[in-house]
């Protein structure tokens, strides 16, 4: 069942794997977005994930502890986001943009030493007879649990906005957040914790990358994941359960031309490893022009920063 | 506790005092992160901002101030205009890569022809690529409503690969013996961009950089487009009421800010870093972001925060040869900064009121 | 009125911000299905008062009695849980959400969404208020938002129901269906606390009146036994003398000042109203009135006649020349300027000084820019004459826009476009929100460039402002545009018509 030297089912389990880091980063980004918040800094979050969850798993041995660390890495660095947007009312683009420089530069110095480690192994949760199931085991039942975690997440979290309580409370702070205020609801504190999330979530993706994808660390590991899941957010249209879809999409991709590189399928390597950059350029077109156009059911109040005057 | 309250006016000294004090903090708290590091603090502080321009050896690194200055200069004052008018051009380092690609390729092109017009032409040649590679997201903005943020800097992973493409591939130097890297403008004088003063690092870029000072200064304070591009960032409702396109200001802010950048990489391919290479690139496209706001995205603020940026860079590598201190360390140093700034920009607009919080209250 | 009586009753409240008093030792007492109005101008400290009330801000002395116990709520949550239910003038409301969402975000304790779409069925009935639960919140006329906000507050049976404004946005046959619904809850025991500054409604609703000005109580009255006259001038506390208009003249023009032909666009605002086959001219020295409530198509008037939104040339023509396709500045080269709703980062730039707001409109008829070049001296000169001649209160031209007063930066900004000598001016709610010195000097600088052979297009929500300066008068509904009528001998039922009757509360009309 080979093409060209693509093995089909191996593509696709390869790609649920290469798109967990994006989907953590972007379904955090999203629960963001949903409270009106804009951060830019998912790739500076994600790379602090990568690095602390790196150190965290080398230092313990243990590649759960890595996570934990990774996450533990991306939410410190979302609260000083949260400190300058929602108490110093900062600008949010120039602070997610900080953000980035500064946890691109954060991470590489206390990278420093940790070039060429090996990570402890995160095994493949083991299902038993399932995994011996022809095609569908190698596809379905053969990953780590972060694979399902994530998947999870995304449930966890359209459940949670669609059904709860919280979750009605976050949406309505991203629509309004003056009449949230005069309702009587704390919208800086409701955006901090949204913020927090989305900064947990990118750490938990960024670690994936340094911990179970590549597996090891170098500087700038992240490649611009961070600035995908951004993308992937407004592919989504706000909804949780296109943020899979994306996700998948975009690993499928990745997947796709570094199969076709090692394939020396006659393209470039240049112009495949550009590819997944074009390709989120192209999706934003198509998503953001038109009737149907994705920014219709972007949060209103998105981006604003909220002040009680009187 | 403390309270926000609204100035009825932003503050004019604070506007001033901002930059000022956020690069005190950060020296403070670089001072905390080096001490995390296991330097000297006091000592490291010194060799980054003092010894470049007093230290043993001033005469050489002063020089070295115009050179790095001069592409952020370039840089950050086409991004501010943008910045102002509320466009988010961040993929300045991808249209510097175009720029130093465009420029090179005509100036290789013609090798090893001698002619007085090759160096205008490549000048003409990375302002439009820079250009063309900043009417992208505009252009998709305009037409199809993307995110700029987003598509330029997805441009900018674009542009890198290009340009490891051009170094390995179709302007790789014929006779470098397979090695990556285009030949060496400093060996083909008809291209190059030489030091103008001995000993001062000003090359054409330096000059072309206080040109583009001075062209904002006035843009910004005497011209109708100025005013315009300010109130487009400020109040876009009232700019639509005044008369302002929208679309227009895009195009315009979008194409001069990439052309800026471009004109920084021609500037810097046939002058500084003299050849096309994989690692021609060394992020001034994102540090010119800090610039930008570090110097209130006023001109003249610019000219003074890229000179203390491009301070930052050589006493980086100062500290780093002669302290061990990571290279890493500066463009931490760097974001610091950008996010002090960021917070104590506050005092600008806000007056902050402390308190005591009793429940009588 | 003893304590047992009273439902609420506030003694000595006092809230000072930074500068200014809003409150300073105000007091008053609301009996139990007592409909109490709070009468003042704007800035006179209403809101603050009701937000103390309501918890949104804390009093710096004085205290609060709720059904005679002590009442200090420290958020909204805790006024809520005590029985206070108050409907906002900007409506608290989330547009993209249905009508159950909001109403559960403004509940402590909502039950389960399918029981919560039962109750708001069951209440609507009950009080003659339909409106469907599923429906999005953005898709509703005004009427209807009001409605929303109305049914949350009843759904928590409340002791004490607050009303902010609750007519600016109503038809007059929407008002007298809100008044039966008012008196319902009223006669069910429910005190209610109802501020407005539209006189009339407080005579035939309110049984008592208590009058703030400057964050002081300056008279409590019972509204019935006054005049709207004399509660006016306790409110502004000085007579007030109505404007003066000059004999009509006839100035000699073939062709119509401002000819609106059919125009027809879509809106450009999220939730907002198309303009449909809109038509109407205005000669010189003429003042046409067009009416309506807030959101069927005003903002797009406004923006279709200052050239921000784009229409065929040949929709709207001043003097005989097709501008729809013109931009704001190719407008007012010919004559023709306009003044938008918001002050503050439409028709002005919060951040901006008055010069710079000058030159927003001014620059092309007052030539304050050559070649594109700013003559910042001329530009200060013409920010300087407007401040002088409208008696723009400022310490000078240099301070920024949103550090004046609601008022004066609306006289700035109506004085900005009437100085211009234009021919045709078009200004959107030309007083909203500003004191009645300033709305009483804006409008006598209207009736004056009119007399002076401007043709004038005035859209406001404030019917009374519009019968005073109008020749002819109209009404936007749904964006459509009724014929203009001459305002002679037009009655308060007639306009109402015009103004669609009651929107879809032809049940309630039935029922109530």
């Amino acid at each position: 069942m080979d093409f060209g030297g693509i093995n089909p089912a191996l593509l696709i389990a390869s790609l649920m794997v290469a798109a967990v880091p994006i989907l953590l980063a972007a379904i955090g980004e999203l629960v963001v977005e949903k409270a009106g918040v804009l951060n830019l800094g998912v790739e500076g979050m994600m790379i602090m994930g990568a690095i602390c969850g790196f150190i965290a798993a080398v230092a313990t041995g243990n590649p759960y502890l890595g996570f934990l660390g990774g996450a533990a890495g991306g939410a410190v660095l979302s609260l000083i986001f949260a400190f300058l947007t929602q108490t110093l009312l900062a600008n949010q683009v120039a602070t997610g943009l900080a953000l980035t420089l500064f946890g691109l530069g954060l991470s590489s110095l206390m990278g420093q030493g940790y070039n060429g480690i090996k990570p402890p192994l995160t095994a493949a949760v083991p299902l038993g007879p399932l995994r011996d199931i022809p095609v569908l085991g190698r596809i379905l039942f053969s990953h780590d649990w972060m694979v399902y975690a994530s998947i999870a997440i995304i449930a966890a979290v359209w459940w949670v906005l669609k059904y709860s309580r919280i979750g009605l409370v976050l949406r309505a702070v991203g629509e309004n957040h003056d009449a949230a205020h005069a309702l009587g609801y704390k919208v800086q504190r409701i955006r901090l914790a949204a913020i927090v999330f989305g900064g947990a979530m990118a750490g938990l993706g960024g670690a994936y990358i340094s911990l179970v994808r590549v597996p090891q660390w170098t500087d700038g590991i992240t490649a611009g994941a961070g600035w995908i899941a951004l993308a992937i957010v407004v592919f989504a249209s706000w909804k949780p359960w296109r943020v899979l879809v994306g996700a998948y999409l975009f690993g499928g991709i990745t997947v796709l031309q570094l199969n076709l590189q090692v394939a020396e399928s006659g393209i470039p390597v240049e112009y495949l490893s550009m590819s997944p950059y074009l390709i989120t350029i192209l999706v934003l077109v198509i998503m953001s022009s038109g009737k149907g156009r994705a920014s219709l059911n972007a949060p209103a109040a998105l981006g604003q920063n909220f002040h009680a005057s009187r | 506790m403390f309270r926000l309250e609204r100035r009825p006016s932003p503050s004019k000294f604070w506007q001033v005092a901002t930059p000022v004090l956020a690069v005190i903090l950060t020296m403070i708290a670089g001072g905390v992160m080096f001490a995390i590091l296991g330097k000297d603090p006091a000592l490291a502080i010194r060799t980054i901002f003092w010894d470049p321009l007093f230290g043993e050896f001033a005469w050489y690194l002063r020089g070295q101030l115009l050179v790095k200055a001069g592409p952020l200069i370039l840089i950050a004052i086409g991004l501010s205009l943008g910045f102002r008018a509320g466009i988010w051009n961040i993929g300045a380092e991808g249209q510097y890569i175009m720029g130093a690609i465009f420029g090179a390729s005509v100036g290789l092109a013609a090798f090893p022809t001698e002619s007085r017009l090759i160096f205008p032409a490549m000048i003409i040649a990375g302002a439009f690529g820079g250009w063309i590679w900043g009417m992208i997201p505009a252009i998709l903005k305009t037409r199809f409503n993307t995110n700029e943020i987003l598509v330029s800097l997805m441009l900018v992973y674009v542009a890198e690969k290009i340009l490891s493409k051009a170094a390995l591939g179709f302007l790789r130097n014929p006779d470098g013996a397979g090695f990556p890297g285009s030949r060496n403008f400093a060996q083909y004088p008809a291209a190059s961009n030489p030091e103008l003063i001995a000993g001062t690092g000003m090359h054409w870029g330096v000059v072309a950089a206080f040109i583009a000072v001075i062209f904002a200064y006035i843009l910004l304070q005497k011209h109708m487009l100025g005013f315009q591009i300010k109130l487009a960032g400020q109040a876009p409702r009232a700019a639509r009421f005044h008369g302002v396109d929208p679309n227009r200001l895009i195009v315009l802010c979008m194409g001069l800010s990439g052309a800026l950048a471009g004109l920084a990489g021609v500037f810097e391919v046939a002058g500084p870093a003299g050849q096309i290479s994989i690692d021609f690139n060394v992020g001034y496209g994102f540090t010119a972001i800090i610039v930008a706001f570090l110097g209130r995205l006023n001109p003249v603020g610019i000219l003074l925060a890229a000179l203390l940026m491009a301070l930052t860079y050589i006493g980086g590598e100062m500290a780093s040869t002669n302290l061990g201190l990571p290279s890493a360390a500066i463009q931490a140093f760097q974001g610091m900064l950008l996010f002090f700034l960021l917070a104590v920009d506050v005092l600008s607009n806000y007056r902050i009121r402390t308190f005591f919080a009793s429940g009588a209250k | 009125m003893t304590l047992e009586q009273g439902m609420l009753r506030v003694e000595g409240l006092t809230k000072a911000y930074p500068g200014v008093v809003a409150n300073s030792d105000v007091s008053f007492a609301i009996a139990t299905g007592e409909v109490h109005a709070l009468l003042g101008e704007n800035g006179a400290g209403k809101s603050t008062l009701v937000k103390m009330i309501y918890g949104l801000v804390r009093p710096d002395a004085g205290h609060i009695l709720l059904g005679g116990k002590p009442y200090a709520p420290t958020k909204p949550g805790q006024a809520r849980a005590a029985g206070v239910g108050m409907v906002f003038q900007h409506f608290s409301l989330f547009e993209a959400l249905s009508v159950a969402e909001n109403v559960a975000l403004g509940m402590e304790n909502p039950p389960p969404m399918r029981a919560l779409v039962g109750r708001i069925t069951e209440v609507s009935q009950n009080y003659g208020l339909p409106l469907d639960p599923a429906r999005r919140v953005g898709d509703l006329s005004a009427g209807e938002r009001q409605r929303v906000e109305i049914i949350r507050c009843l759904l928590q049976d409340p002791k004490l129901l607050i009303m902010d404004e609750p007519t600016s946005v109503l038809t007059p046959q929407e008002v007298s269906i809100l008044f039966k619904t008012l008196r319902q809850l009223s006669s069910e025991g429910t005190a209610i606390l109802y501020i407005s500054h539209k006189l009339e409604e407080i005579r035939t609703l309110c049984d008592n009146a208590t009058i703030l000005r400057r964050g002081k109580v300056v008279a409590t009255c019972t509204p019935r036994d006054r005049t709207a006259r004399e509660m006016a001038e306790l409110m502004v506390g000085a007579v007030l003398t109505p404007p003066k208009r000059s004999a009509p003249k006839q100035w000699p023009d073939a062709k119509a000042a401002l000819e609106v032909a059919a125009l027809a666009v879509a809106s450009p605002i999220p939730f907002g109203t198309a303009l449909k086959n809109v038509s109407f001219s205005v000669r010189r020295g003429e003042i046409l009135g067009i009416a309506g409530v807030a959101g069927n198509g005003q903002d797009e008037l406004l923006l279709a006649l200052s050239g921000e939104l784009k229409s065929n040339p040949e929709m709207v023509k001043s003097f005989g020349i097709p501008l729809g396709k013109q931009g704001p500045n190719e407008r007012r080269e010919k004559g023709f300027v306009t003044a938008p709703e918001d002050r503050l980062g439409h028709a002005a730039a919060p951040d901006m000084s008055l010069v710079e707001n000058a030159l927003l409109t001014g620059a092309i008829r007052k030539g304050l820019a050559k070649a594109g070049f700013i003559d910042w001296a001329a530009s200060r000169q013409f920010a300087e004459a407007v401040i002088k001649e409208y008696d723009v209160r400022t310490p000078g031209p240099g301070v920024a826009a949103r550090s004046l007063s609601g008022g004066n930066l609306q006289k700035f900004v109506i004085g900005r476009e009437l100085s211009q000598a234009p021919d045709v001016i078009v200004i959107n709610q030309p007083t909203w929100g500003v004191d009645a010195a300033s709305a009483a000097a804006i409008r006598q600088a209207i009736l004056n460039r009119a007399a002076n052979g401007a043709a004038v297009v005035v859209i406001s929500q404030d019917l009374d402002e519009l019968l005073e300066i109008s020749d002819r008068f109209a009404v936007l509904n749904e964006g459509r545009l009724t014929t203009p009528r001459p305002v002679e001998g037009l009655t308060i039922d007639e306009i109402g018509l015009m103004m669609g009757g009651a929107h879809g509360m032809e049940v309630a009309h039935v029922q109530a």
